[in-house]
């Protein structure tokens, strides 16, 4: 069922086309539901404050461990909290982490990755220190950091991204690497063109789209963590309401409560399907010979 | 020249297409990829397709195999007839069957069609246990036996080889010998010199020719080189945009070709007749290499080891307006000088000296100033542009670089366009918009644009077809006429050499074994490699832009080919 006119386009044409998809290119239904529904959470989340009936922080002694009612549409948790309210805005500091965390791990992995792809003298330094990164595992220096600073947002984020960078490094660098090999970058140097400008305007085009799919899974694995961490009682401090310490804090109460546990659990698992999803979509149009054979 | 002239019409008809049409999948109404083809080819005949890129010879060859891609393209009519078998109505286990036994297939890169994990013995004797009910001893005795037919060296050593230890002539042995083990009828060879040096490339040839021979197997030969043809065809197609011109045996061809087409591009074709000395006005010399050495590997720390030595005690001057060209097969170190002079690496001995500053041991910063006095135009034109620029911001990054402002080198920019005839709007446009030639000469519009002393042309026309190859020769011709450039001409293609060099670098093994003026070079080589080269090189006695033999044949005295 393939589009002739899509095999026919080069990888350089998908990839100049970055944003706007090769005529021909056709995404499937499931990528699509995925979108919609991330963009459904990601805007509930934000939007949370504007309609939620109740401070997710308040607690309210005389409505404990409520079943959903109209006044408490999920109920309340053993504090007399109303869970609806505490879901959503929840999701606000889980989708920040996310996000904050690719976005660092791929900047300051594209930074590094482009030295060291480009230096030669530069490269086995930087890439002995990345493979020793590599080896800390995030959840055990998530709990260094959260016990010498104290539980906050920044620490999260830092013990997400220190062993994320790495993988972002060897991916800039690999492409950078036989992206120089190329004549026309050969060509700018003959141009006598300066370094920063071969590195910038010749070869970080290259690396763009293998970094967004790269950053789709990394945002979807920060999220993950930051629960599992919040669910250790290593993340983020329970005065901020996040789908990890929610299910952390529903732990205890889960026969009585399941709803504790399932609504977080819910939106978490759905949002990481889905942000897993868009990254294959999105490598697959960026990289066409990873696409499935049809038919 | 003697072509052959058997006269095959009492032979049996081996293959027989008639009305070929292979379109686009799904698409009938579109413009068809092959159009009403027509073919015969008979026992013991060699068929040559000729015909350049995009013109449908490989579809013809897959479409005879039964390999088109079936998402992609489909037989829209007609009938291809193997010895009264409808190819076009097979079962994909009668066509897994048939190419085995009766159609076989040899590629351009004999190291993607090996099994890079499998020793190359056990390939070929794979074929027989799938195909025959040989035991293990008489599938082993007939594998040996077929390499031995294809004169490897050493058989029962190559039987356990691995492929990359084999040599690219070697491979394609192999692959050879795999094609014809099992005695087909029929053996389709796409290209099957065209990645191989041309002393390989000769002994490939003939070995093609004796197995042939030896079998009475027909042959459907395709390429783009008319030397090829000229040495190996009984009769030739040349094709056009999916359809078939021209048909006639070679003789007829050659000497009196009927179409338009036929004719452009047969006086295309380069031969190796050395241009007319041009006259040496007292220029400077613009470029002077003296000595010049690069070494890979060598040193080391605790131990020194040997390195390689990629290029060895190169000296050679070119004065302005003058063009120079260095020839030599794949490893020669042809390039590796062209790119030490550019600095493109660091050459670890001897001086490059570029309108008399000394580079070749200026640091990066300090070589930046001079890099406008040298320019280079790559090999391969679909690589040497980005993808990502239009045209006009990469004719503008080098003056853009050395000061000149945006409006002034937008101005100049299109002024370049003019002088490689391309239209000025093209400026707005990206690379993959246009076709290889056109590239090339954008690429040489970069180049020209930084108003350089010297240009490196390293392969610059080896990845065009030839009439695209003879045009941007002339442009370059051009350019140097109305620039006074001196030109470095890095080429494998003894017959582009002459056509456009002035003197003549030969080197093998990263060393200069002869050198002098072009005319001198190729009519009296001194060097018993640079006669092996001349030798080799396919058609060279025939002129083909002049439908005749060569008069004053520039080959060497009483060599037989």
């Amino acid at each position: 069922m393939t589009e002739i006119p899509t095999s026919r386009h080069s990888a350089f044409q998908v990839l100049t086309g970055l944003f706007s998809l090769p005529a021909g290119a056709r995404i499937g239904a499931g990528p699509m539901i995925a979108a919609v529904v991330l963009v459904l959470i990601v805007l509930a989340s934000i939007l949370a404050p504007l309609y939620v009936p109740y401070d997710p922080l308040a607690m309210n002694a005389m409505a404990r461990l409520r079943p959903p009612s109209d006044e408490f549409l999920l109920g309340t948790d053993p504090y007399g909290r109303d869970i609806f309210s505490r879901v959503m805005t929840g999701g606000r500091v889980s989708l920040l982490i996310g996000i904050g965390a690719a976005v660092v791990s791929v900047a300051v992995g594209l930074i590094i990755g482009l030295v060291a792809g480009f230096f030669r003298a530069a490269d086995g330094i930087i890439m002995r220190i990345m493979d020793s990164l590599m080896a800390i595992p995030a959840i055990l220096l998530a709990i260094a950091l959260v016990a010498l600073n104290g539980p906050s947002l920044g620490s999260v984020i830092i013990a997400i991204t220190i062993p994320e960078v790495p993988r972002v490094v060897r991916l800039v660098r690999s492409v950078v690497l036989s992206a120089r090999e190329e004549p026309y970058v050969e060509a700018a140097i003959a141009l006598g063109s300066s370094m920063p400008k071969i590195l910038i305007q010749h070869l970080m085009p290259n690396t763009l789209a293998p970094l967004i799919v790269q950053g789709t899974y990394i945002c979807a694995s920060a999220i993950l963590i930051e629960a599992i961490l919040s669910f250790l009682g290593a993340g983020v401090s329970t005065e901020i309401p996040t789908w990890g310490n929610i299910m952390a804090e529903g732990r205890s109460y889960f026969q009585l409560k399941p709803g504790l546990i399932f609504w977080p659990g819910l939106l978490l698992s759905l949002c990481i399907l889905c942000i897993n999803l868009l990254g294959d979509t999105a490598r697959d149009l960026l990289d066409p010979r990873m696409k499935k054979r049809e038919g | 020249m003697e072509f052959k002239s058997k006269d095959f019409t009492d032979k049996q008809r081996v293959l027989k297409i008639r009305r070929l049409k292979v379109g686009l999948t799904g698409r009938p109404a579109a413009q068809p990829v092959l159009n009403e083809i027509d073919l015969d080819i008979r026992a013991g005949e060699t068929h040559c397709l000729v015909g350049e890129s995009g013109s449908g010879k490989s579809v013809t060859s897959l479409a005879t195999m039964g390999l088109l891609p079936k998402d992609a393209l489909e037989v829209q009519g007609g009938l291809i007839d193997l010895e009264g078998f409808e190819i076009t109505n097979a079962t994909p286990n009668q066509m897994r069957e048939l190419r085995a036994r009766r159609i076989a297939m040899i590629f351009q890169e004999p190291m993607t069609a090996l099994n890079p994990v499998l020793r190359v013995g056990e390939q070929i004797e794979e074929v027989l246990n799938m195909h025959t009910d040989l035991s293990q001893s008489e599938a082993k005795k007939r594998t040996l036996d077929i390499m031995e037919q294809v004169h490897l060296p050493d058989v029962e050593r190559v039987y356990s080889a691995f492929p990359h230890q084999l040599s690219g002539g070697q491979r394609q042995r192999i692959m050879i010998a795999m094609a014809l083990v099992l005695d087909p009828d029929l053996l389709i060879a796409d290209e099957p010199t065209t990645a191989l040096d041309v002393t390989t490339q000769l002994q490939i040839l003939k070995l093609i020719a004796e197995m042939q021979e030896r079998h009475g197997t027909a042959v459907l030969f395709i390429t783009h080189d008319m030397g090829v043809v000229a040495e190996i065809a009984d009769t030739v197609s040349v094709m056009q945009k999916g359809r078939i011109v021209e048909r006639a045996p070679i003789r007829e061809l050659l000497t009196n070709p009927q179409e338009d087409y036929t004719r452009k591009l047969l006086e295309a074709v380069p031969n190796l007749a050395p241009r007319p000395p041009r006259s040496e006005a007292a220029a400077e010399d613009v470029l002077t290499v003296d000595r010049l050495d690069k070494t890979y590997g060598g040193g080391g720390w605790f131990r020194k080891s040997e390195g390689v030595h990629a290029a060895q005690d190169v000296t050679f001057t070119i004065a302005a307006g003058r063009t120079l060209g260095i020839v030599g097969e794949s490893g020669s170190g042809k390039s590796t000088v062209a790119r030490c002079i550019m600095r493109l690496i660091d050459p670890t001995g001897g001086e490059v000296r570029v309108a008399g500053t000394e580079i070749s041991q200026l640091s990066r910063r300090q070589l930046q100033p001079h890099r406008k006095h040298l320019q280079i135009v790559f090999q391969d034109p679909y690589r040497s542009l980005n993808p990502r620029w239009t045209v006009a911001r990469s004719l503008c990054e080098g003056p853009i670089n050395f000061g000149t402002s945006k409006d002034e080198a937008m101005t100049r920019a299109a002024e370049l366009m003019e002088l490689v005839d391309l239209p000025r709007d093209a400026l707005d446009r990206y690379p993959h918009q246009f076709s290889g030639g056109q590239r090339q000469r954008i690429a040489i519009a970069r180049a020209v644009a930084m108003q350089p002393d010297l240009l490196v042309a390293d392969e610059a026309v080896s990845a065009l077809d030839v009439s695209v190859q003879a045009q941007v020769l002339e442009l370059l011709e051009d350019v140097q006429k109305r620039f006074g450039i001196a030109m470095l001409f890095i080429t494998h293609d003894l017959r582009v050499a002459a056509q456009i060099c002035d003197e003549v670098v030969v080197m093998q093994k990263g060393q200069v074994v002869e050198q002098g003026p072009a005319g001198a070079v190729l009519s009296d080589p001194r060097h018993p490699y640079t006669r092996s080269l001349i030798e080799a090189a396919p058609g060279r006695h025939w002129d083909f832009a002049n439908f005749r033999a060569l008069s004053g044949a520039p080959t060497a005295q009483g060599a037989t080919a």
